[in-house]
């Protein structure tokens, strides 16, 4: 049985159930998901945009899904103690893929209108305000992931600004895996930026430390209409034997500004994609993502940005390091549409393979048919600067200590990006403890327990 | 405190210093000079370990110590410092950082508990001032985008801050113009005492007008063939080096 068909028959004999603990709003997406996935299936390493991830063999396994969404026992605070120390948050947390109502920020903290929650809840609550939206950017001919995705996702996150509201305090949810058997989870964000309106969402992945394999399939649509600006962090400090395969779905009205930065400090294997459609002119983008992975991790992104109207500008800047046996791939696709004149798209990734065993991939991809643009791309992969590693240990630096401090500064400027003081604190701090082999297994969990 | 015996030195397995003999005690100032490709830097590279080269025979004592026993790291430690002929910029490393963590490895290799951060900013400004090193300098990356008379004061610096007991100063001159250059010999002359010594290698007397060596060699196709007084130097800017190769009969 090819690894899809299980999810095929799985679909089809839990039917019921699936809808029963979910919202109509969602469900109504389900059948067409379905028959996209029984015609097309999931992607294979024969497709050019997976040619680095195994997708198949990883959903191959016989995951136990919480269809009947079965109350598992668990204290978040608990398992998540520090968070992000210093960053005053509103948060939220994602039980695997069920959110956790039992803990939240009180209602009063959040400005008038504006909907943080349970996607299902919200979905029965304001269904033709999520209708409007619910599976509108996730474009599910994309690939069959976001197809499997679509059919099983029963709840998530949701995040409604209304027009003119600014969000001064960032807006954290934390996802937590937990299981007992190798578990799978469908979770699904849906994140709406109205007009003029202001907000920052910061996602941490974390997964519980046991022994169980976890493949956390997530999918994230965010809908930033005119004149707003959103950030969108996203974290992983999952375990070596968690598998994510997560896409991130912007769309962006004209004027916005969206910053979205995907982090991986710790994983097991992780392909993120990134699809970003420019809806209206004199929009910004900046697309950036850094990744540390080490021992038989693999992280694996892909990007499209698709300028389809003019006077839009993206930035994208993705950065990894690859120590011991460590394998990486990027793959940046940038479309400058027929008349989107104006455009300026500037794309790098630049890669540090520490060990000679480590393998990065590395593919850009500009395809321009406007005639009045700027457009640039570079992609390096590299080792670590041996004059430089010399000039430290000259002046009574370790080795070990020097390769840390010279792989840090290689991934300082993505962590410059980040549009929070208190964040690009904590991520110095976590970054220089990934390095000094301090976070073999997710700090925000362990280190305090 | 230093002694080289017979060192002998490769790279990619062509050797390069062919036999040198040199002891320096404290409080000296030893000027090695000749011309290019005679083995000047590589004998500074092999004095501080760089993986680079290969020593193939003799040996080198610092204090009583095997030096080439050590790693690079550990020789600094105990006390041994190259200026760069051509320092490396490092992106993203800040100077404060760099010579934060160096100072404190040293103190930690020295038994010393580290320096807390207003003690170690102190003492950045203090040495600071010995090159007259703008501060914005030191918040910035490390040599990053630094003229040159500018990373060779930063050099200096760093040799401020790490108390060298001997201290390799390799063509600290190249690339200097006037001003800058008496900055450089005026930190290192600042630097001079009783303690340590200072080993220059240099192409040329100028540099030599304001750090004043007590004994001058002549390296020559990986060996030193003539050793003197100040007047060395003086001698070989007038006539050059082809009477030393006249004098080795190969002229």
């Amino acid at each position: 049985m090819s690894a899809v068909q299980q999810y095929i028959d799985l679909y089809h004999s839990q039917q019921n159930l699936i809808a029963d603990h979910s919202s109509p709003v969602m469900n109504a997406l389900r059948d067409e998901a379905v028959a996209l996935l029984e015609s097309r299936g999931l992607p294979t390493l024969k497709d050019e945009e997976f040619r680095r991830t195994d997708i198949e063999s990883l959903y191959a396994p016989d995951y136990g899904l919480n269809l009947g969404r079965v109350n598992i026992e668990i204290n978040p605070y608990e398992v998540f103690r520090c968070d992000v120390p210093n960053l005053s948050t509103l948060l939220y947390f994602v039980v695997n893929d069920t959110f956790y109502a039992q803990a939240q920020p009180a209602a009063g903290k959040l400005p008038e209108g504006v909907l943080a929650g349970s996607l299902c809840e919200m979905a029965k609550q304001y269904p033709q305000l999520v209708a409007r939206y619910y599976g509108r950017a996730a474009d599910m001919k994309r690939d069959g992931t976001v197809a499997l995705n679509t059919a099983f996702a029963q709840d998530g996150f949701f995040l409604y600004i209304p027009d003119g509201v600014v969000v001064e305090k960032p807006i954290q949810l934390v996802n937590i895996l937990r299981g007992n058997v190798d578990f799978m989870v469908n979770r699904r964000l849906l994140i709406v930026v109205g007009k003029g309106a202001q907000a920052k969402l910061l996602v941490c992945d974390h997964s519980d430390e046991s022994s169980v394999r976890f493949l956390a399939s997530q999918v994230c649509e965010i809908f930033v209409d005119d004149d707003a600006v959103f950030d969108y962090y996203d974290m992983e400090e999952s375990s070596e034997n968690t598998a994510k395969v997560a896409s991130v779905f912007v769309r962006q009205g004209a004027r916005s500004n969206v910053l979205v930065n995907g982090i991986v400090l710790h994983n097991g294997v992780t392909r993120s994609n990134y699809y970003s459609t420019f809806d209206g002119e004199h929009a910004e983008l900046s697309l950036c993502g850094m990744g540390i992975v080490d021992k038989e991790q693999s992280v694996d992104t892909y990007t499209f940005i698709d300028h389809a109207v003019s006077h839009c500008h993206s930035n994208e800047l993705f950065k990894y390091v690859l120590n011991d046996s460590a394998r990486g791939s990027f793959c940046g696709r940038i479309l400058v549409r027929h008349g989107a004149q104006k455009t300026e798209a500037y794309q790098g990734n630049k890669n540090l393979c520490a060990s000679p065993q480590a393998k990065m991939y590395t593919k850009p991809q500009l395809e321009i048919y406007a005639d009045d643009v700027k457009c640039s791309h570079g992609a390096t992969v590299g080792q670590l600067d041996q004059n430089a590693l010399f000039y430290m240990r000259s002046r009574g630096i370790p080795e070990a200590e020097a390769r840390m401090l010279l792989m840090f500064a290689f991934t300082n400027d993505v962590i410059e990006q980040v549009r929070l003081d208190a964040l690009k604190d904590r991520l110095r701090q976590l970054v220089e403890k990934r390095f000094r082999g301090e976070l073999a297994k997710c700090s925000g969990c362990q280190a305090c327990r | 405190m230093l002694k080289i015996t017979d060192l002998h030195a490769s790279i990619n397995g062509k050797e390069i210093l062919k036999g040198i003999n040199l002891v320096v005690k404290p409080g000296e100032v030893h000027a090695i000079m000749g011309p290019n490709g005679s083995g000047k830097s590589t004998l500074s590279a092999v004095l501080t370990g760089h993986p680079a080269y290969e020593v193939t025979r003799g040996s080198v004592e610092f204090y009583g110590k095997d030096l080439l026993a050590l790693s690079p790291e550990d020789r600094s430690h105990e006390g041994l410092f190259l200026s760069f002929q051509y320092p490396v910029e490092i992106p993203g490393v800040s100077m404060v950082n760099f010579m934060r963590t160096a100072v404190n490895e040293q103190r930690k290799y020295r038994g010393l508990e580290p320096l807390s951060a207003t003690d170690f900013l102190k003492l950045m400004r203090e040495k600071r001032a010995i090159v007259e090193l703008d501060n914005k300098l030191a918040s910035r990356s490390v040599n990053e985008g630094f003229s040159g008379g500018e990373k060779k004061r930063n050099e200096i610096f760093q040799m401020a801050m790490l108390e060298p007991r001997l201290s390799i100063l390799d063509e600290t001159d190249s690339g200097l113009d006037i001003d800058a250059l008496r900055i450089v010999a005026g930190g290192v002359n600042k630097l001079k005492s009783e303690k340590n010594a200072t080993i220059v290698i240099t192409h040329y007397q100028r540099l030599l007008d304001y750090i004043a060596p007590d004994f001058v060699h002549v390296l020559y196709k990986g060996r030193i063939v003539k050793s003197g007084g100040p007047e060395l130097a003086l001698e070989l800017e007038e006539r050059g080096y082809d009477w030393i190769k006249k004098e080795l009969g190969e002229i």
